[in-house]
Formats: C-alpha cells, sequence, structure tokens
C-alpha cells in the first residue's frame, strides 16, 4: 500500500464556474487568491461555482472515490476530468500530458482507447441490443463486425451476462443494464475508468451484489478508477483513498481510516459518524514494526479489524499482517481492543 | 399581496387588490361608452375614417412583386408536375387487388392481422363505391407532400436543436403556420404557383411541416444526458454522435411528428379541393356537397374518414411498440419477408398488365350510381321531419346565437321574440344580474363578480354591440393580469390592426361563434368527460368515437351539419362543435383520473360524499389539465372556423373564403392574420391560465 506507484491521472486547482462570464475570474496573472473568498465573491456576483480549486493525484490501479451529496460538484468534476464539461481554469495532467490542451480530434482519441465512463442511468441506447450496446465504442472506431462481436462477448461473458446477447435494454432489470454499461465502459480496455454513481440508481441489495462484482473485476483487471458516490458506506467499502466534497470544494482526501480517525472538520465528522470504525479500519492501518514479537496467526494486510475480533476472544494476542509486497507487521490484540472501545465510545455520544 | 405596511407603521393604510380597481374601472368604461352611444356613436362602433386600407396596400405590393419572382415560382412548379404525374400514373396503373395486397402486407407489419383486416375493408369499399382512381389520386399528394414536410420538417427541427438563437424566429413561423387558415395562404400561392394540383400539394406539405420540426425538436431535445455523454465517452465524432447516439434515441418522438405530419398532409390535400379542377376524394365530397346529393356525399365522406384512419394507424404502428410486443403475425412479416412480398405483387402487376389487359377492371356500376333512392329518402327525411331540425335549430338560434350577436337589446324585439323591451324588464335584468354579482362576491371574491357583471353586460349589449375601447382594454387587461406586459400589448396591437382593417364586424361573429362553441363544448363535452372518468363502460364507449372525430379531417363534419340544418349559422355551429368537442371529453377524463389518488383518498376518509370529492379535491386537483383541455377546444374550434365558412357563416373565415373567391391576397392575408392572432392570442392566454392554476399546488 504503501509503494509508489506512478500518477495516472493529476488534477491541480481545477475550477468550474457557471454563469454569464465565468472566464472573467480567471486570468493568467498567476497571483494566488484565496480559493474561498473567490468562490463567495461568484456566488454573490450571480455565478455558481460547482467546482472550486480541486487538486488530487490518482496513482496507478488505484480506486479513488469522490463522495458528497447531491449539488457538491463531484459529477462536474468527473466531467472536467474527461471534459465533458470544459473546466474553467486549472490543470488535468493524463500520463503527464496536459489534457486541456488536447485537440478535439485528440480528445476523441483519448476518448476511445484510454477512458471508460459508467453513467448513473446507465446511458444505453435504446434502439441497440446488449451486444450492439457494447460493441458500440468499437463501432464508432470501424472496426469489423466480427471483431468488435468477439470483443463485445467478452465483455458481457465477464459481466456474466452470456445469454442476453440479444435482449434490448428495456427488457433487462437495473443491475443487469449497468452491468452492460459496465461490459460497454470496458469494452476498448481502457487504463482510466471513470464510474459516476454507477449503483445509485438500484436496489440496496443489488447495490450490494453490484459492489461486490466491481471488487471482483478490480481484482482482475486493475485499472485506475475514479468512482464517484454519495454513500459514504459504498464509499468507504470500495475506496483505497477518497475524496470528501462540499459545495464544490474538497474538504479532505484520504485512506479511509485517516478520515474516520482524524476527520477535518466537524462536516466530515458528522458524516462518519455512523460509520463504525471497525470495518473500515484495516490491519494494515494499525499495523507496526515487528520486532521480534511472537505472533500468533498470520492475516492479510488488507482485513478489517472487525474480522480480528473473533480470533482475539478465541485467545490470539498478537497477529502478524502480510503487507501486499511480502514483508510482514504486527499488531496486538490491546490496540484492536482500543479500536473496539473508541467506537463505542462514539456511539454512546 | 401587499406586504407595504411593517410592523412599525402605526395606521394600515386601506389596501384594495390592484386587480379590482382595473377590472372595476372597466365595467365603469364600458358603461359609459353604452350610455354615451347616442351622443358619440363612435364609443361603441369602430370609426370608418380611423380604418386603413391594408389589404388594398398588400394587393399594390404584391401586384408589383408578383410578376417578377413568378417565373422563378411557376418553374418550381414545373418541376414539380413532373414526379406529381408521375405518382398519379403509377398508382392509376396499378391494378387494385395488388394494391390491396400491398397495403395489407405493410398493415400486417405495422399493426397485426386486425389492422390488416381494416385495411382490406376499407379498400374494398373504394373499389364499391366507385372512388377508387379518386382515392389514388388524394394518396399520390399525400405520397408527394409527405416526404417534403418530413424532409423539410426534419432539417428545420435539426437547425432549432442546434442553433437556439434560430428558436425563437422558428417557434413563431411555426405558430404562423399553425394557425392561418390554410385558405389563406392559399391565395399567395395561387398567384406564385398558378392554377392546378401543385398548388395544393405545395399548401399541404406547408401546411404538414410544423408538427414534424416540433416533434424533432422536441425529441433531440429530450435525448437522455447519460446517452449524450455515454456517446461522447466512447470517442465519437460530431457525425457519430448526431447520427448513431441522438437521432436513434429521438427516433420514437420524430416518428409521432410523421404521423402526426401524415395527417396534416392528408386533411390539407383534401381541403385544397376547394381550389377544385381536380379528380380527388376531396373534390368528389365538395362537388356532391354542393349540389345536395347527400348520398355520394356521404359515401365520400366515408371514404375520407376510412382513408385517415387507415393511415392514421398504419404510420402510429411504426412510431410506437405495442407495449406487450409484437404480436406473433407482425415478428413474422419482417422487413425482408415485406420486401419480397412488395416485389412480388409489383411483377404480378406487370405480368397482369401485359397479359390480361382487361382483368381486374374496377366495377363499372358502383354504389355511387345506385344512391339515388338514398338522395330521395334522405331529401324526404329532412322535409318530413323539417318540423323538428327547423325547431332545434330555431331555438338555438333565437335563444342562443341572436342574443350572444345582437344583445338581449337587439333580440328582443317583436319580429324576434313576440316582445319589445319595457324599462320595467330593463331594470328586472339589471336588479337580476347586480343579484348574482352580489351572492357570488360573498361566496367567491371579486373576480367572479365581476366577471358576471361582464357577462350581463355583454348578454344585454351582444358581441356586435360591445364597445370597441372596452374589448381592447379588456383583453389587454386580462393578457396583462395573466402573462405580464408582453402579452399585453400583442392583444392590444392585434385588437388594432383587426379594427385599423375593418374588419370589426366579422371579428365580433367569429368571437361570438368561436365563444359561443367553446362554452357549449365545454358543458357537453365537460359532462361526458366526468362520465368516462367514472364509468369504465362509458370510457370504452367514447374512447374510439373520439379517436374517430380526431382523426377525420375537419372537412367531413360539414357533411351530416348541411345534410340536417341547411346553410347558416347553426350549421357551422353544429360543425364546429363535432369538431371541437372531442379535447373536453379526453382532458376532463385524463385529468380526473390522474388526480394524486393519495390526495382523494384522504379526501374520502374524512367522510366526503362522492360529489364532494368530486368538486372540493378532484376538480380543484385536475384544474391545470383541464385548463389545458380548454386550450385545445379554443385551438379546434378557430381551425375549423376557416372551414365552416363553406355553410355560411359571416365571421373572419367566410372573410378569408370570399378573398379566395375574388383571388384578393390583400384580404385573405389581413383576414388570415386576424384568425391567427385570436388563435395565439387565445393559446398564450390558457397557458398562462394553466401555469397559475398549477402554481396553486
Amino acid at each position: 500500500m504503501t509503494q509508489e506507484r506512478p500518477i495516472k491521472i493529476a488534477c491541480h486547482n481545477v475550477w468550474k464556474a457557471y454563469g454569464n462570464r465565468p472566464s472573467y475570474y480567471f486570468d493568467s496573472r498567476g497571483y494566488k487568491i484565496d480559493p474561498d473568498a473567490l468562490a463567495d465573491r461568484m456566488r454573490a456576483e450571480g455565478h455558481l461555482p460547482a467546482v472550486v480549486d480541486a487538486s488530487f493525484e490518482v496513482a496507478t490501479g488505484e480506486i479513488f472515490v469522490i463522495m458528497g451529496l447531491s449539488g457538491s460538484g463531484k459529477s462536474t468534476l468527473v466531467r472536467c476530468l474527461s471534459r465533458l464539461v470544459e473546466p474553467s481554469a486549472g490543470e488535468i495532467l493524463l500520463d503527464g500530458r496536459d489534457l486541456l490542451k488536447a485537440s478535439p480530434k485528440e480528445l476523441i482519441e483519448l476518448r476511445r482507447h484510454d477512458m471508460g465512463m459508467v453513467f448513473q442511468n446507465f446511458g444505453l441506447l435504446p434502439h441497440l441490443t446488449v451486444l450492439e450496446n457494447v460493441a458500440f465504442p468499437l463501432k464508432i472506431q470501424r472496426k469489423g463486425q466480427k471483431e468488435r462481436e468477439e470483443r463485445a462477448r467478452e465483455m458481457i461473458a465477464l459481466v456474466g451476462l452470456d445469454g442476453r446477447e440479444k435482449s434490448f435494454p428495456n427488457q433487462l432489470s437495473g443491475g443487469q443494464q449497468q452491468r452492460v454499461g459496465i461490459a460497454r465502459s470496458l469494452a476498448v480496455g481502457p487504463a482510466l475508468w471513470f464510474l459516476d454513481e454507477p449503483f445509485s440508481a438500484l436496489d440496496p441489495l443489488i447495490r450490494r451484489q453490484m459492489q461486490d462484482e466491481f471488487l471482483r473485476l478490480q481484482k482482475m483487471l486493475k485499472k485506475t478508477i475514479i468512482f464517484i458516490t454519495h454513500d459514504i458506506a459504498e464509499a468507504f467499502r470500495l475506496a483505497d483513498r477518497l475524496a470528501i466534497m462540499r459545495a464544490g470544494k474538497i474538504v479532505q482526501i484520504g485512506r479511509p481510516a485517516d478520515i474516520v480517525l482524524n476527520p477535518a472538520d466537524n462536516y466530515v465528522a458528522q458524516f462518519t459518524e455512523d460509520t463504525p470504525l471497525l470495518r473500515v479500519i484495516k490491519a494494515g492501518d494499525l499495523a507496526t514494526a515487528i520486532n521480534g514479537t511472537v505472533v500468533d496467526h498470520d492475516i492479510d494486510a488488507g482485513a478489517s479489524i472487525e474480522e480480528l475480533i473473533p480470533l482475539i476472544t478465541g485467545g490470539v494476542k498478537a497477529f502478524g499482517v502480510v503487507q501486499a509486497d511480502g514483508t510482514r507487521r504486527m499488531i496486538a490484540a490491546v490496540d484492536v481492543l482500543a479500536v473496539l472501545e473508541r467506537d463505542s465510545r462514539r456511539q454512546a455520544s | 399581496m401587499s406586504t407595504v405596511s411593517g410592523i412599525d407603521q402605526p395606521i394600515r393604510p386601506l389596501t384594495v387588490e390592484p386587480g379590482l380597481i382595473a377590472w372595476g374601472a372597466l365595467v365603469a368604461l364600458t358603461f359609459a361608452c353604452i350610455a354615451l352611444q347616442r351622443s358619440a356613436p363612435w364609443l361603441v362602433n369602430f370609426p370608418t375614417v380611423w380604418q386603413v386600407p391594408i389589404a388594398a396596400w398588400i394587393n399594390v405590393v404584391s401586384d408589383a412583386t408578383v410578376p417578377v419572382i413568378q417565373p422563378l415560382f411557376r418553374s418550381i412548379s414545373a418541376f414539380l408536375d413532373v414526379p406529381m404525374r408521375a405518382m398519379q400514373g403509377a398508382l392509376a396503373w396499378l391494378p387494385w387487388p395488388i394494391m390491396m395486397v400491398i397495403v395489407s402486407a405493410v398493415s400486417l407489419k405495422s399493426g397485426g392481422a386486425r389492422l390488416a383486416l381494416f385495411s382490406i375493408i376499407s379498400l374494398s369499399y373504394m373499389v364499391v363505391a366507385g372512388y377508387w382512381p379518386q382515392s389514388m389520386n388524394t394518396l399520390s399528394l399525400v405520397l408527394l407532400a409527405v416526404p417534403i414536410a418530413v424532409g423539410l420538417g426534419f432539417a428545420l427541427g435539426v437547425l432549432g436543436y442546434r442553433f437556439p438563437s434560430f428558436r425563437p424566429g422558428l417557434l413563431a413561423l411555426l405558430d404562423l403556420m399553425q394557425t392561418v387558415p390554410a385558405f389563406a395562404y392559399l391565395i399567395p400561392l395561387l398567384l406564385l404557383f398558378g392554377f392546378g394540383p401543385v398548388v395544393g400539394l405545395i399548401a399541404s406539405a406547408i401546411y404538414a411541416t410544423p408538427p414534424m420540426v416540433r416533434n424533432t425538436m422536441l425529441g433531440l431535445d429530450r435525448v437522455p444526458s447519460d446517452i449524450r455523454e455515454s456517446g461522447l465517452m466512447s470517442g465519437c465524432t460530431r457525425r457519430q454522435q448526431f447520427w448513431q447516439v441522438e437521432v436513434p434515441s429521438a427516433l420514437p418522438q420524430i416518428l409521432i411528428g410523421f404521423n402526426q405530419t401524415t395527417m396534416a398532409a392528408l386533411s390539407m390535400v383534401i381541403v385544397a379541393a376547394i381550389i377544385g379542377g381536380f379528380e380527388d376524394i376531396g373534390w368528389e365530397v365538395l362537388s356532391s356537397m354542393r349540389k345536395a346529393e347527400f348520398g355520394q356525399s356521404i359515401l365520400s365522406g366515408l371514404v375520407i374518414a376510412l382513408f385517415a384512419i387507415l393511415i392514421d394507424r398504419l404510420t402510429l404502428g411504426f412510431a410506437k411498440e405495442r407495449p406487450i410486443g409484437p404480436t406473433p403475425i407482425m415478428a413474422w412479416m419482417s422487413w425482408r419477408r415485406l420486401a419480397m412480398i412488395v416485389v412480388v405483387a409489383l411483377v404480378a402487376a406487370v405480368s397482369q398488365r401485359h397479359l390480361w389487359p382487361d382483368a381486374w377492371a374496377l366495377p363499372s356500376t358502383a354504389l355511387r350510381q345506385q344512391v339515388e333512392i338514398v338522395n330521395v329518402s334522405l331529401t324526404g327525411i329532412v322535409r318530413d321531419y323539417a318540423w323538428f331540425f327547423n325547431g332545434a335549430r330555431n331555438v338555438v338560434l333565437y335563444s342562443l346565437l341572436l342574443p350572444l350577436r345582437l344583445g338581449i337589446v337587439g333580440a328582443a324585439t317583436p319580429a324576434l321574440w313576440g316582445f319589445a323591451l319595457t324599462p320595467t324588464m330593463i331594470a328586472a335584468y339589471v336588479v337580476l344580474w347586480l343579484a348574482l354579482a352580489f351572492l357570488a362576491l360573498r361566496s367567491y371574491g371579486w373576480r367572479l363578480a365581476v366577471a358576471l357583471c361582464m357577462a350581463g353586460l355583454l348578454l344585454f349589449q351582444g358581441f356586435a354591440g360591445l364597445p370597441w375601447p372596452a374589448l381592447v382594454l379588456g383583453f389587454g387587461l386580462l393578457a396583462y393580469r395573466l402573462a405580464g406586459t408582453g402579452l399585453a400589448c400583442f392583444a392590444m396591437l392585434g385588437f388594432g390592426f383587426i379594427l385599423v382593417s375593418g374588419l370589426s364586424a366579422p371579428l365580433s361573429q367569429s368571437m361570438y361563434l368561436t365563444m359561443l362553441a367553446v362554452i357549449l363544448c365545454l358543458m357537453i363535452g365537460g359532462l361526458l368527460g366526468i362520465w368516462a372518468a367514472h364509468s369504465e363502460r362509458a370510457s370504452k364507449i367514447l374512447r374510439p368515437i373520439c379517436d374517430g372525430l380526431q382523426t377525420v379531417p375537419q372537412f367531413v363534419f360539414l357533411i351530416p351539419a348541411l345534410m340536417f340544418f341547411k346553410v347558416g349559422e347553426f350549421t357551422a355551429l353544429i360543425a364546429i362543435m363535432l369538431y371541437a368537442i372531442v379535447p373536453p371529453i379526453r382532458y376532463v377524463e385524463h385529468g380526473l383520473r390522474n388526480v394524486r389518488a393519495d390526495v382523494v383518498e384522504a379526501v374520502q376518509q374524512m367522510g366526503a360524499t362522492p360529489s364532494q370529492i368530486l368538486m372540493q379535491a378532484k376538480f380543484p386537483l385536475a384544474l391545470p389539465v383541464i385548463m389545458l383541455g380548454i386550450n385545445q377546444t379554443i385551438m379546434a374550434a378557430l381551425s375549423m372556423l376557416a372551414i365552416a365558412a363553406l355553410v355560411g357563416t359571416r365571421d373572419l373565415g367566410q372573410q378569408v373564403y370570399i378573398a379566395l373567391g375574388k383571388a384578393d391576397a390583400g384580404l385573405g392575408i389581413v383576414a388570415g392574420l386576424s384568425i391567427a392572432f385570436l388563435a395565439i392570442l387565445a393559446d398564450r392566454l390558457t397557458q398562462a391560465g394553466a401555469r397559475q392554476a398549477g402554481s396553486m399546488e
């Protein structure tokens, strides 16, 4: 987890403002203004700052979740990253190249090969079958019928929809439609995968299934993912790191454990107060150097603290934590119980 | 809301609603105008010296310009003449059994076995009744007008979608194209394109374009943003995005536009028969009506009705998917099989024409030659029951039409009502209306009270005797209160234009005829709608009747009205009502049926009686929908006004018709624009009313 991976996409001081003359606020003289003051000034002058000075970096293979309530600007931000929405100011680097300088032609090429996107309401073309929908991005690239159908079938099998190739979108359930959306977004084999509230339109039970499915896929595919959601439980469940947005601004970025343990402000604290620490904190987050301690049991660094409780009641005093790179660290049972105690204090207050 | 009086102000100023002052002033002004009528007649009747010969000026301009640009249009006309003759020739050449096979194969694909059966029966009827060649001529015009209108409409719709700055102008143009009666622009078309069926073709293409434009824009506007963005993220170029993502997603709506355009084209092709000289089915109806051959006019009117229903169901079948999926026979009839059947049928046609040229000739004696008996007996019925038809007509004429037109002051004469008004009667009348207004003021507020005062005045004075300043200012005020300054200016300028053009008499005729028709339709149709909303059986009976009335071209409604009631205003009223009764039935039923169930349940739970539920819960909640129904009723009545002029009215429609007869482009345009103005004003007013009703929720 701590190993350095190359940055896939980086976003520096990105703004998106709506209104009559948003460009008026961004000249190129390069001096720095306090973002909050500027956003307030925009609001006072009849402009809507949808994204305020957003900066973050996403490493290759990372799941980066952007979380916020509706109207917080998260969907606008992800659209800035794919230039479905043109940012008003800022810099977006994709593999180190400035995305905002890409010509319309280059942008089309980027979208055809390097980016995939999944939409909240699926965005399936109603007049095409499942197979044709999944093959659509390849058809746009003028790939031959045989090649694209072969690839589309592969993708459909990947999301577990074999046998529904000939169905039309309106004959499928919501969960099945979103599987088609996922298969379509993966058909061109993009390295960068945007998911804009992909499971929000689904029933809770189906949502849970789809999250598992998503994690299974990511284990195989190892994409760089930017995932938008308004559901804090979903965010904590899926994220390697997450950003919390409020009124266009990113208020905190961090690993789930950082955010529950050290919320940046009251807003974030309120958001996370119902989330059990046991579930969010992973063994790797608490692990310390092993220093010759005798360990009773080895566990994976990605295991949640919750999974350790039954083992502690079974008498385990110290766990060996196996990191992703194979090295080992340890956690003492007392440290786990301390988290448990902190959790129950939080619930009580 | 008068929030001027803050807490710190010691005395709260007496606030009267500004609306009440304005309306009160208007009532007073009307009274004053009528009272001063003797000494200053110009207060009531628009003075002739103020009139401006706008029509004559238009004629001067058109006389000067038409000869210059005529050659261009004549060449277009000659150019269009070629495909038209070819199409007519082809359809005349095609043996009728082959045509039947092709149409029923298409029906099988579009709507299944029942539609195919209906198409066979309809086409057989056309053969048996003896109107096959005329029907094919009409079809050939429709088949040419539709592609022109669809292509033009799609292009304009895409233009309006892509360049929003074009849109206001485009929408205004569409409003004009749909509200100016077709007769009115037949005149300039005749001048430019010359006499002949091509003018009918062009007129119907113009008339049929707006629904396609509107539906194309609507469909493209409504493509969900997720679908749009998924196309962009797949890396579509602009062209790919448009043709492979946006157009297919908008296609269902665009096909609805295709259906409406086809129906409009058919309706107009039939109306265009008025310019005559072309052997089509509209001409048959018109000439048999003129000759009072009612048997023939019923037979040919039925052809039009069947034709319209068939075309409607065919195109609608392609536009709308069946909710439960295609029937087995529809699924069997794939596009490939359909194409094969058409090819085989055409080969059969060619071989039949070469090998047995005389087989399958049309029957030499058709029903239409044998309806003399029907004519005689119909004339007999009308003559024998003249007491009934005349009685019905006279009752409505003397008790409704005349008082509204001339006012009680004009109708209560020894010649009409058998007595003259005495001062006591007038006093009693005034007291009656004032009492009504007072009661309304006590229980419903000032709006209804003022409305009742105006109604009493109007009924006493009649539309013809209404002072023009009151008319102009009254509509201006209404428009201002409902929609603001813009519409108020539009209303006053429009009425000013009509008055200045010297059309005030036809204007008041139009207004009273439309108003009466609309009120009667709302009453009768509203009751039917309430009935249909509460009874499945009523709904089932009314639905096909409404479908039929709405599908059939307006022209056909003249036949029964004329048959029983002869030429006159009452006949026009009946014809207008036949067409305009559908929207109130539909919208009232729809509005009442779709009221939020939780509210109705809550009221029911409180122990409300069924009539209380209807009046106090369902009606107020359904009001926005019902207002839209009123809007549609007024629009239908106004659009029928011009066609009803054929059976004798004295309104603006008649002016258009007179202009058509005299080829007077100026009068036609002025009268046509006047009708369009009334329609657009009525549309905006009722829509604003619907918005106000809707915002109360």
